[in-house]
């Protein structure tokens, strides 16, 4: 892993970028009527990292979330995946098909279709409209279904709507979405929002476990849950990047904690 | 300067009224005569004579209200009453009772016999005292022009003062001197008449340019010509000029319909998101109140339309509370739920209007300060009606901006529609301030009712014709958005009219829509959107 | 057999399909019956008034199905529907009026009667090829199919979404029925086009016709019924549905979006369409009233009480609103707006999920209470 964050980065960061970079935003800024969401905001992420996003209320982390995945087009700046590919070129959904996928702050499961067809949707191929009119399936798939709906513990669930479960499972369920999409990438969006502490508690443990081969990226408002997944953390402040470092390194800087107790 | 001449003129007139005295009796007696030629001969002496009196014999000559008792055979004026008529002497004005028809004999015009009475009487107009008589007198010349007439009309020139009677007289002049023998005379004739807007002027200098049947000019200076074809040009390139400011104004004029349907739109979309499909109804309730109230107050056109702006903006309002209340209240955040149900209401309206003031079309009058045109000059002429459509709906407009501005209701309007929960945690009756704001848009499109009554037919089908229109405009403008929905009127009413000489006023309608469906796919929440994360939702 | 499999599979655990398509074809062979077979002295004895009549309700149900698929399972409230419809009828329409040839009025060989009357010289073009039947019937779903998929390609492709693009939709019809009202567009103007003679060489006035178009419009109905059902039981309906709940999560997916609401908005269209080429030898005109907004809204408001997102609902809704539609505009014509637009109302406000909702409620109580009753000794 880079250690390049003792040193709190605020205007143009050295970046350097490894052959295993995965995320590279340089420069990014993003305007809404004059209020600038993101700032001049560059980040690196390398491959297999599980990097944990934080920072006060309206920092940019949904932002920053938007414009990798395309929904937000910058004003300025790249944001390139893998080795060259300029995301801020695509669509959503080309860049979902790249390997980037994304878990919502408010979980955004399809209520009117079961958990099972929430997950077949989900699931990696078939996108085409003609393959959806005949797409038939296989044994492979079905298993694949399985395993994940047991990760996520909702195999007695399978054909209840995904509209009647509860609010922890609604997000377990996103985010066995996102697994079975099999994304190099994955954006999580505050996952434990509403969470009771043991559900907090085993939706580290997942993350954890599907950090060892994917990169995962998360936005989190919950220090203990951030402690938890022990991972490398970026502070965001006014749309750029305050800090970098471990969780500890973070706490301990002067700036960092101007920003949340000055408040 | 006027009062000398005036004098002048008056000594003269006295003067000679004792000279000719004889001389308009043994005219008048000539006048009994049958033959159309004799009576054109006699108004022409008429025409020449010094006599105060004589416009007054002609005018009467011409209105067929000249006659001769046939007993002894003195020349009279007989206004029928009932059905006898009453006579009065031709030359003193003295009443000579009532007689029976069979007892006189009326003094008969025909058609050029008339065309030359009015040009006379045009022409001793030109000194009546009166500017306005003499202007009229002199367009009247313009119209009908007797080049025989050019000595009196010099003389006019020479002593009239008023400016625009001297314009027309001018105008006169350099008509006579086409003719002239003079080159210099008729190019500057030329040149003057290049000044003109009128298409008579364009059709005269058209002459210069007609050939006879070999294609040889009729006209040999080549000149003149060429002179004339410059002036034409210039004259008709004018008229193109003032064509588009006509055609500016038609635009602007539509406009304003468009956003007087829109504004109270702009509202209960704009600001609510609740899509009114009866939107169009509660204008048409508008129009009907109006119709009502010239039926109830028959006395008080002048002001009825001033009385239903108050009436209408109620009744509709109340209309409208009414709908929130009952249905749209129920139906927040599901905006196809909305449209659907708010439809169903526009149909139960109009059918409503159909079984209260029957299918037809009702008729609403038109005051008087609002009928006629406002001639600005030969090429461009307005109607009143537009002119105070145009100043209303800018009125409704700024008054509705200052509303939401300016007061405390509309702070609250803003608050609820801002943060809802925040604003009822605060205090404020939600639900209140829900069912008024819809009033207010409901209210609104019944004022603009009031002013479509005047442009339209009143009929159950009023309000259908507009809210196709009215949607596109909010949504053209951008959601949410005043000036958006002044802009958005504006420039698709501009659009439209610019069109129509070229595609006619349907196709121009179809190309608007298109244009709208495509604008729409580019910007989706119009021209002046409102951007960041909230929009997102 | 294979065919029969497929049907079974796409009607599996579709109650309300079977039943609806059972009654269809048992409909599409005893109407011709009871009117072609039995004297009219006979009470069972079905006027060809009838016949026609029905067809007319199974032609709105085709159209009504149309909807359900675009509105019940993908979210999109189409405005606009009503368009579609009336193209497939003027495809049709103007090969019935090719089919007169020289039987006009003014006997002109080429020309229909309209175009005689505007003084017109020669045949325009895009009238040319509608004498052939098999050019027609091909026609009849590109015409609508085209003018979906130019609409819904700048539509969705822009994702204009919700109100707006009901709104759009709204316009599209409007301008539509604008332009078909000018005589210049060649489609006969306000009159539009009638006075039809036949149909495939047999006239339109015999019975036998009507009982065929009849029993047309009932497989027309059921095949469409099946299309709509294979994709709504398809994962590409599952996708729909997912558009319709959450849209931006299904880009978020890696689906396109618009690729998946022009596919199905396209085929909406044509089936529109069809329903349009079927109703309009039946009732004998097609004129540019039926672009107006209003006969599309009313569409929607057959899905709405018929209950959305059931297709077999819209059918059903389709034909209740239209045979009460005909006994109230006969019994007592001026109630029947107040009806329309107070069953507007009604069913926004208090059933959202329709007739077809308003069953699943009885049952399931019926259930609680035979439940409750079984518990009870």
């Amino acid at each position: 892993m880079t250690e390049f964050g003792h040193t709190p980065i605020t205007d143009t960061p050295e970046t350097p970028r490894d052959k295993d970079t995965i995320l590279y935003l340089n420069n990014v800024t993003v305007s809404f009527d004059g209020f600038r969401a993101l700032n001049a905001l560059s980040l690196v992420v390398a491959t297999k990292e599980l990097r944990c996003i934080i920072g006060p209320n309206g920092a940019g982390k949904t932002t920053m979330m938007d414009v990798i995945t395309g929904k937000t087009r910058p004003d300025e700046g790249e944001v390139i995946f893998g080795h060259h590919t300029d995301l801020t070129k695509m669509d959503e959904a080309e860049i979902a098909n790249l390997g980037i996928g994304r878990k919502f702050q408010k979980p955004t499961v399809f209520e009117n279709l079961s958990v099972f067809e929430n997950l077949e949707l989900a699931i990696k191929g078939w996108r085409s409209v003609k393959n959806c009119l005949f797409f038939k399936l296989d044994k492979a798939t079905q298993t694949r279904i399985h395993e994940v709906m047991e990760t996520i513990a909702l195999s007695s669930h399978a054909s209840r709507l995904a509209g009647e479960l509860s609010h922890g499972q609604k997000q377990w369920l996103e985010i066995g979405m996102l697994l079975i999409q099999a994304p190099q990438l994955m954006l999580v969006d505050e996952p434990v929002a509403g969470m009771t502490d043991s559900e907090t508690e085993q939706t580290a443990a997942l993350l954890k476990q599907i950090s060892q081969d994917h990169t995962v990226v998360v936005v989190e408002h919950d220090m203990e849950f951030v402690r938890e997944l022990g991972g490398f953390v970026t502070v965001l402040h006014e749309g750029s990047a305050l800090a970098e470092g471990s969780l500890e390194t973070v706490q301990s800087n002067e700036k960092v904690i101007e920003v949340y107790l000055g408040r | 300067m006027c009062r000398t001449i005036f004098s002048l003129l008056v000594g003269l007139l006295i003067f000679s009224t004792a000279a000719h005295a004889d001389e308009l009796d043994t005219l008048l007696q000539e006048l009994h005569s049958k033959s159309f030629s004799i009576k054109a001969n006699v108004v022409d002496k008429l025409g020449e004579l010094d006599d105060p009196q004589v416009i007054n014999i002609l005018q009467h000559m011409l209105e067929g209200e000249l006659y001769y008792t046939k007993k002894d055979n003195v020349t009279v004026f007989a206004i029928k009453e009932k059905s006898l008529y009453s006579l009065f002497n031709a030359r003193t004005q003295e009443p000579m009772g009532q007689v029976k028809k069979r007892e006189i004999k009326k003094i008969s015009v025909n058609n050029s016999l008339r065309r030359q009475l009015r040009a006379t009487i045009a022409n001793l107009s030109l000194f009546n005292k009166d500017p306005q008589k003499r202007l009229q007198a002199a367009e009247e010349l313009l119209k009908n022009f007797d080049p025989e007439q050019e000595e009196n009309i010099r003389k006019a020139l020479e002593k009239e003062t008023n400016s625009d009677v001297r314009d027309v007289l001018q105008s006169i002049k350099a008509t006579i001197d086409l003719n002239s023998n003079e080159k210099s005379t008729r190019l500057a004739a030329i040149e003057y008449l290049g000044e003109s807007l009128s298409q008579e002027t364009i059709n005269q200098l058209n002459g210069l340019m007609a050939k006879d049947s070999n294609g040889e000019f009729l006209e040999k200076d080549k000149e003149i010509r060429q002179a004339a074809e410059k002036a034409i040009a210039r004259i008709e390139s004018k008229r193109v000029w003032y064509g588009q400011v006509e055609n500016l104004f038609f635009g602007i004029s539509l406009g304003s319909v468009l956003l007087l349907a829109a504004i109270g739109l702009a509202i209960t979309f704009g600001v609510m998101g609740v899509i009114n499909m009866a939107h169009g109804e509660m204008m048409m309730l508008g129009a009907y109140t109006t119709y009502v109230i010239q039926q109830a107050f028959p006395g008080l056109l002048e002001v009825s339309l001033i009385i239903a702006i108050p009436a209408a903006f109620i009744i509709a309002g109340l209309f409208g509370i009414a709908i929130e209340r009952t249905v749209i209240r129920h139906l927040y955040g599901r905006p196809l739920e909305t449209l659907l149900a708010t439809f169903g209401i526009s149909l139960i309206l109009q059918q409503l209007v159909r079984s209260v003031f029957s299918p037809l079309n009702r008729a609403v009058s038109t005051p008087e300060w609002m009928s006629g045109s406002w001639q600005i000059n030969d090429a461009l002429s307005i109607t009143y009606s537009r002119v105070y459509i145009v100043i209303f709906s800018l009125l409704v407009l700024a008054g509705l901006m200052l509303f939401m501005k300016r007061t405390f209701f509309g702070l609250q309007m803003r608050a609820v529609t801002q943060n809802r929960p925040m604003a009822s945690s605060m205090g404020i009756n939600t639900g209140w301030v829900d069912a008024m704001t819809f009033g207010l848009g409901s209210g609104i499109a019944g004022i603009a009712g009031v002013a479509l009554s005047q442009l339209t037919n009143v009929g159950p089908n009023l309000g259908q014709a507009y809210i196709v229109d009215s949607f596109m405009v909010v949504v053209f403008g951008g959601v949410g958005n005043l000036w958006g929905t002044l802009v958005g009127a504006m420039s698709l009413g501009i659009i439209n009219k610019f069109m129509e000489p070229f595609t006619g006023s349907v196709l121009a309608k179809i190309l608007v829509l298109i244009f709208i469906i495509l604008f729409i796919q580019k910007r989706p929440r119009g021209l002046f959107a409102l951007k960041g994360r909230s929009v997102e939702d | 057999m294979l065919q029969k499999g497929i049907i079974r599979s796409i009607l599996e655990h579709d109650k309300g399909g079977k039943i609806l398509i059972t009654l269809l074809l048992v409909a599409a062979v005893i109407v011709p019956v009871l009117n072609l077979l039995l004297p009219e002295t006979s009470p069972f004895h079905l006027s060809a008034y009838n016949v026609t009549l029905w067809g007319k309700y199974l032609c709105y149900g085709l159209l009504a199905l149309a909807v359900d698929l675009v509105w019940g399972y993908l979210g999109i409230l189409s405005l606009g529907h009503g368009a579609f419809f009336a193209l497939g009828g003027y495809v049709m329409g103007m090969h019935l009026m090719r089919e007169i040839g020289s039987r006009g009025v003014y006997g002109h060989p080429l020309l229909p009667d309209f175009m005689v009357f505007l003084n017109w010289g020669e045949l325009p073009w895009f009238w040319y090829g509608f004498d052939n039947f098999f050019f027609t019937f091909f026609m009849i779903f590109v015409v609508p199919g085209i003018l979906a998929f130019i609409f819904g390609w700048f539509a969705f492709r822009s994702r204009v979404t919700g109100v707006y693009l009901s709104i759009i939709t709204q316009a599209m019809t409007y301008a539509l029925m604008l332009a078909f009202f000018r005589n210049e567009m060649g489609f006969g103007g306000n009159n539009g086009l009638t006075d039809f003679k036949d149909i495939l060489g047999f006239s339109l006035q015999e019975d036998t016709t009507r009982s065929a178009l009849f029993a047309l419009s009932a497989i027309a109905l059921i095949v469409g019924y099946l299309i709509c059902r294979y994709i709504t039981q398809s994962r590409a309906g599952r996708v729909a549905t997912a558009i319709r709940d959450a849209e931006s999560r299904v880009r978020f997916l890696g689906y396109r979006v618009e690729h998946f609401k022009l596919f199905i908005f396209v085929v909406s269209a044509c089936l529109a369409g069809l329903a349009g080429a079927l109703y309009v030898p039946q009732v004998g005109i097609i004129n540019p009233s039926e672009f107006s907004p209003i006969n599309s809204i009313e569409i929607v408001v057959w899905v709405a009480i018929g209950g959305r997102g059931t297709l077999y609902g819209a059918v059903l809704g389709a034909i209740l609103v239209n045979y009460f539609k005909t006994w109230l505009t006969t019994a007592a014509p001026e109630i029947w707006l107040y009806f329309l637009g107070a069953i507007f109302v009604g069913v926004t406000l208090y059933f959202p999920k329709g007739l077809v909702g308003l069953l699943h409620k009885m049952k399931k109580n019926q259930k609680v209470n035979i439940a409750k009753g079984e518990a009870k000794p």
